[in-house]
């Protein structure tokens, strides 16, 4: 019982990384139509501009407003520079330039930060772990990545619901021309979406970079399962993204919690092992296949 | 018509030509003994790995005297592979065109797997600095083909001496879901006397360890096994401290899941974790000591086990060059030289066997915090002396 409320907390931490990193995606891919690669770059800059921080600084919150600056800056620069003039080329060329783009900043990373991976340590308020139950103690750290998820959720869902900024932003996602006709710059409001995609993921990574080793390519890594959830969630809802994300933080660690030892039963321990471990890694495509096959646009899908 | 013709032909007899040209020039080179030996020299110098081929390339250059190994000129080919067998395999057919004889420097198995079979094929000689594949130590093992570093499994056989030594009954193992990560597990159960828990299967790219560390928590061994290689072995070892789990369960690596670099990067949570190694930059031999100086003299940080390993292998190959007077047409001459390994190792006791694999002494180590707050990778006490491998004995050679 300890390990399972355990287990689902660790899904519940992974989902609330994936939702901080898909709800960005997700406004870009769903609003702007643009296939960005490039958005687990953002991921590591966040967690590269952090570690640097509080290296200098030696405090968190200054990590994390390098972290939400640096993502932020860095995904505008890629929009102006890069991805405004692919809006209305083929999705392929997107695929291409973002692709690129994923090489120049592993490579411009390497080369401001150097090769050594930077080391960035839990900070003091943070450390340690609370008892939650009777023979539960579970760290404060991945506790405060569920929180901050939460909080993101709350803030996020407040800005497109109830907010002038989030009226345009829904309503530049059904009909682009038509916001424009109407005096809105959309091109400016493509800008900022961009950089707001860009500090979630910095925020993302500051809170990942004491768990988790920094390092060049850590970005790709996150990419795909990224993807996996706003297909799962559907294209273009940050309800969608949320949804998909806990659903797949969730299958993500009780199968790898629990596939391995339901095989036990049935199979000699080495066979269980090695099939279990294979069919870890296959299921939150299994589940993406099971959804995609119910729900072709996802389960919350932005429009339809 | 005709004139077109001709005009390609004339190109196509240029290009031939000057195609052979480098073959022919380095035949000369080679057969002169006063001229430079090439040595083809591939290795990862980009990707998040380059950190090991520039330890790698640092450590055999500082082998080095004037150019020179054993007396006898030497020109370094150096290749970035990006750690892709393909990129690997097209630089060293590129050298094998051009006569290069000798090759060295590639640091991953994968990566060897696509290199060692064309330079053999072309009667060339490989001599590894650093992985040492079951595949090519057994029946597939081969004249021309030298391991100076140890075999892959041989680590993970130390480790499991090292766990019976510490007096551990229950160990809980963890490993990446590939080849090399089962090879792992499988060569510590070979030694490895008590029970084994559980064997724990993580992804290979995966980076979060929490549920795993849970489930270690469940099982409650007395201690664990685990290997994972690069970023991967930093988050492994962190999130283990985190979770609260290093002050109670003690791990067990094998040298390579936490090299000096990877220590940087960890920080604290190395602090009390056991590994099994050849060589640590703590060893007090005259050899080490003097190595570990003169590579921070010239590179002002401190040598991995990478970086000794290299530097190693370049002494062996220039004791054999030494012998055959850089004159290494002498294919039996060369071949005997390198098998003697009459060079000075910085990591103590080396020797050859059958299998041309190496015969050496593995160390119990411990990374500790010294009262500066460095970590450092102490020599705890010698675990296996004189250890080969376990598939010398199906390697048919001579």
């Amino acid at each position: 019982m300890i390990l399972f409320v355990e287990q689902a907390l660790n899904g519940l931490q992974y989902g609330s990384m994936l939702f901080l990193l898909a709800s960005g995606l997700t406004l870009i891919f769903g609003i702007m139509g643009v296939i960005n690669l490039t958005h687990g770059a953002f991921y590591m800059v966040g967690a590269y501009s952090a570690a640097f921080a509080v290296l200098s600084t030696g405090s968190f919150l200054v990590g994390i407003a390098a972290a939400l600056i640096g993502a932020g800056l860095y995904a505008v620069l890629v929009e102006v520079a890069v991805v405004q003039w692919l809006y209305r080329r083929d999705h392929l060329y997107q695929v291409l330039a973002t692709l690129g783009l994923i090489l120049f900043t592993n490579e411009a990373v390497s080369l401001i930060f150097g090769r050594r991976p930077p080391l960035m340590d839990i900070p003091p308020f943070l450390q340690g772990s609370v008892p939650l139950l009777p023979g539960l103690d579970y760290p404060l750290m991945r506790i405060a990545f569920i929180v901050t998820g939460a909080l993101v959720a709350i803030g996020l869902w407040a800005l497109v619901n109830h907010t002038r900024v989030g009226m345009l932003i829904r309503a530049g996602a059904d009909d682009r021309e038509m916001v424009d006709a109407l005096g809105v710059n959309i091109r400016r409001l493509y800008t900022l979406v961009f950089g707001l995609g860009g500090a979630l993921c910095g925020l993302a990574g500051v809170m990942a970079a004491p768990l988790l080793a920094i390092e060049i390519g850590m970005g790709e890594r996150v990419l795909i399962t990224t993807f996996v959830v706003i297909v799962v969630g559907g294209v273009g809802s940050v309800r969608g993204a949320l949804v998909g994300a806990l659903l797949v933080g969730m299958v993500d660690s009780l199968g790898r919690a629990y596939i391995p030892q339901l095989l036990q039963l049935s199979l000699p321990a080495s066979t269980a092992d090695t099939l279990g471990a294979g069919l870890v890694s296959a299921s939150i495509y299994v589940l993406m296949a099971i959804v995609l096959l119910v729900r072709p646009n996802g389960l919350l899908p932005a429009r339809g | 018509m005709n004139r077109s013709a001709f005009t390609r032909r004339m190109i196509v007899a240029s290009l031939a030509s000057a195609a052979a040209m480098p073959m022919t020039q380095s035949a000369f080179a080679q057969a002169g003994a006063s001229a430079p030996v090439t040595i083809g020299f591939i290795t990862t110098l980009s990707t998040p790995a380059g950190y090991i081929g520039e330890d790698i390339r640092a450590g055999f250059q500082l082998a080095l005297t004037d150019g020179k190994l054993g007396g006898v000129p030497v020109n370094l080919a150096i290749e970035d592979d990006a750690l892709k067998p393909a990129n690997a395999k097209q630089a060293a057919d590129r050298l094998i065109q051009s006569g290069v004889k000798l090759f060295t420097g590639v640091n991953f198995s994968n990566v060897l797997a696509a290199v060692v079979p064309g330079v053999l094929e072309s009667g060339g000689y490989y001599v590894s600095l650093n992985p040492g594949p079951s595949s090519f130590a057994g029946e597939r093992c081969h004249r021309n083909y030298f391991v100076a570093s140890y075999q892959n499994d041989a680590f993970h056989e130390a480790a499991g001496l090292a766990a019976n030594r510490l007096g551990y009954k229950r160990v809980a193992l963890l490993a990446p879901n590939y080849q090399a990560g089962r090879d792992a597990l499988e060569g510590f159960k070979r030694t490895f006397k008590g029970e084994i828990t559980g064997e724990i299967y993580t992804k290979l790219d995966q980076t979060d360890f929490s549920v795993e560390l849970a489930r270690v928590r469940s099982l409650a061994p007395e201690a664990i096994y685990q290997f994972h290689p690069g970023g991967a072995g930093i988050n492994f070892a962190k999130q283990y401290a985190n979770a609260g789990l290093a002050k109670s369960i003690p791990m067990l690596i094998p040298a390579f899941s936490m090299d000096a670099h990877m220590v940087g990067a960890t920080g604290d949570a190395a602090d009390g974790i056991y590994a099994s190694a050849l060589w640590t930059p703590e060893a007090t031999t005259p050899a080490s000591k003097a190595f570990v100086e003169a590579f921070r003299k010239a590179y002002s940080r401190t040598p991995t086990m990478y970086a000794q390993q290299a530097y190693d292998t370049a002494n062996l190959i220039g004791s054999a060059l030494k012998a055959v007077n850089g004159d290494i047409a002498k294919q039996d001459e060369f071949r005997k030289a390198l098998r003697a390994a009459q060079f000075t190792a910085v990591r103590g006791k080396f020797s050859f066997g059958p299998n041309q694999h190496p015969v050496q002494d593995y160390y119990l180590t411990k990374f500790e915090k010294l009262p500066s707050g460095e970590i450092v990778q102490t020599m705890v006490r010698k675990i296996a002396e004189d250890y080969g491998d376990a598939y010398a004995a199906q390697c048919k050679l001579n």
